[in-house]
């Protein structure tokens, strides 16, 4: 059951979702939200197991199993009454005295056409110019976005390349899907250079891996994966340095924190929930349920005290950090089509989000209300990020293309 | 041995939560201030917000490049 529903989530974003409906596999994530994974395997086994159970020592280890679902269940009202407490006003209304936003001219800029297939996944270099982008028929090109030209070209071993990242340095790019793994290609100043022949494996998942990213080096590398988890590795030895447990389904996505808020990232997933996990420990310091179903995408906000989130529930949402809860639903009954990647401008005023109906909708964080809708994409939006000095943002589709909008 | 890892998951949920729990939160009356502060503060070098000068967002140029 648990294999059916990794794969239902991959299939899902091959086939193309209608507006979810409750299914058999909502109710599995809501049972997989009470129990981690392997405790659901045997959970699983012993339901429908026929053979009968050994007697004598159950009864002691099923009464502490009776007693820890008590504590953990005050603990859980616990939490949500502390929470609770300190929700004395919604963000919109704080919001009220500040100007509303004007009318936005943002337009298509730069078409980058090239790839044979949906693009699944884009990242910006530093230098504000280069983008690097991955499809389902397995390229990953590097493009001079203000030139529109193709640099580089790297051919995967397999399909749907969910994930690539620039090094911060710029001279690498990190990549990785069905394969299970996240490779990292130097790019080489020559263009006759087979970038393929230096490639080095350096994650390995047992599932798909479904996002990656360099900390704030070329040397460590953060993925997620369709196996549940997420792991911080070494390029150079690719050595696992750590890995983070929490996660009852595919994780689909990551963000590190800004590097001046300290050592955090945090992850979505199919599971409806968003952690926030210390990267030296592996602990995981805070969580969030209150989306409805998958969460395909999560972004900082640029002073890293709060973080937005994407899911197939046709919403965003921010949470706050420090006040440790959703303090923002960005939503409209028009709205039906699940977000699958959003990013905030520079100032954090603004939520790019970019949804399988194929638009790009742009909101006002603090207000919560939409101030422009994006069209020209010809198929879902699946990643969209702000350029590094948010002068323009890049969104790819399923219909081949990357647009930078300015 | 599937009830006694039961009960190690379970373990660790509860101290997951006590963890959780135990977080020092703040009012969102005053997160929400800051959130607005810091959106305030930054709002002058937000190019897409506030729009640049026409000739600075390389991206609103047409391909060729002028260099001054």
């Amino acid at each position: 059951i648990l294999n059916s529903g990794c794969n239902n989530n991959v299939k899902g974003k091959v086939k193309g979702c209608e507006p979810r409906v409750l299914s058999l596999q909502n109710i599995l994530s809501l049972i997989l939200f009470l129990l981690p994974a392997s405790a659901l395997t045997t959970g699983i086994y012993m339901i429908f197991s026929t053979k009968p159970e050994m007697a004598t020592q159950e009864v002691q280890p099923n009464e502490t199993l009776t007693n820890l679902k008590a504590e953990s269940d005050t603990l859980k009202t616990k939490l949500e009454d502390e929470r609770a407490k300190l929700h004395d006003v919604e963000l919109h209304q704080v919001a009220e005295k500040v100007d509303g936003l004007g009318q936005f001219i943002m337009k298509t800029r730069r078409t980058l056409k090239g790839h044979g297939n949906k693009v699944l996944c884009m990242d910006w270099c530093k230098d504000k110019r280069r983008i690097v982008s991955s499809s389902q028929d397995g390229k990953v090109i590097v493009w001079d976005a203000f030139t529109t030209n193709k640099e580089h070209a790297v051919t995967m071993p397999c399909t749907w390349v969910m994930a690539c990242a620039y090094a911060p340095s710029g001279c690498a790019v990190a990549c990785g899907g069905l394969d299970n793994k996240c490779s990292v290609y130097p790019l080489s100043l020559d263009k006759n250079e087979n970038l393929a022949a230096k490639k080095k494996s350096v994650a390995m998942h047992t599932n798909y891996l479904s996002a990656c990213s360099f900390t704030n080096s070329d040397m460590q590398i953060l993925t997620s994966s369709g196996d549940g988890t997420c792991a911080l590795w070494d390029v150079e030895s690719g050595q696992l340095l750590q890995s983070f447990h929490g996660h009852a389904a595919d994780v689909l996505c990551l963000d590190l924190a800004p590097s001046e808020t300290g050592n955090t990232f945090v992850s979505g997933g199919c599971d409806k929930k968003a952690n926030v996990w210390d990267m030296r420990s592996g602990q995981c310091i805070q969580s969030f349920e209150t989306h409805e179903s998958d969460i395909n995408s999560v972004r900082y906000y640029p002073s890293g005290d709060a973080f937005a989130s994407g899911s197939d529930d046709a919403t965003c949402r921010l949470y706050d950090l420090r006040a440790d809860r959703e303090v923002a639903i960005y939503s409209k009954e028009s709205i039906i089509f699940g977000a699958s990647s959003v990013d905030f401008s520079l100032s954090g005023r603004l939520l790019f989000g970019g949804y399988n109906d194929y638009t790009i909708n742009v909101w006002d964080v603090l207000k919560g209300t939409r101030v422009s809708i994006l069209f020209g994409h010809e198929n879902r939006v699946s990643t969209l990020r702000l350029s590094p000095d948010g002068t323009a943002f890049c969104s790819g589709s399923w219909d081949h293309t990357l647009r930078i909008w300015a | 041995m599937t009830s006694n890892s039961n009960v190690a998951n379970m373990r660790r949920l509860v101290e997951q939560l006590k963890l959780e729990a135990s977080l020092e939160r703040i009012k969102v009356s005053q997160a929400a201030a800051e959130l607005q502060q810091y959106c305030h503060q930054n709002a002058a070098k937000d190019a897409l917000l506030v729009g640049v000068p026409a000739g600075s967002n390389p991206f609103r140029e047409p391909r060729s490049c002028n260099l001054f």
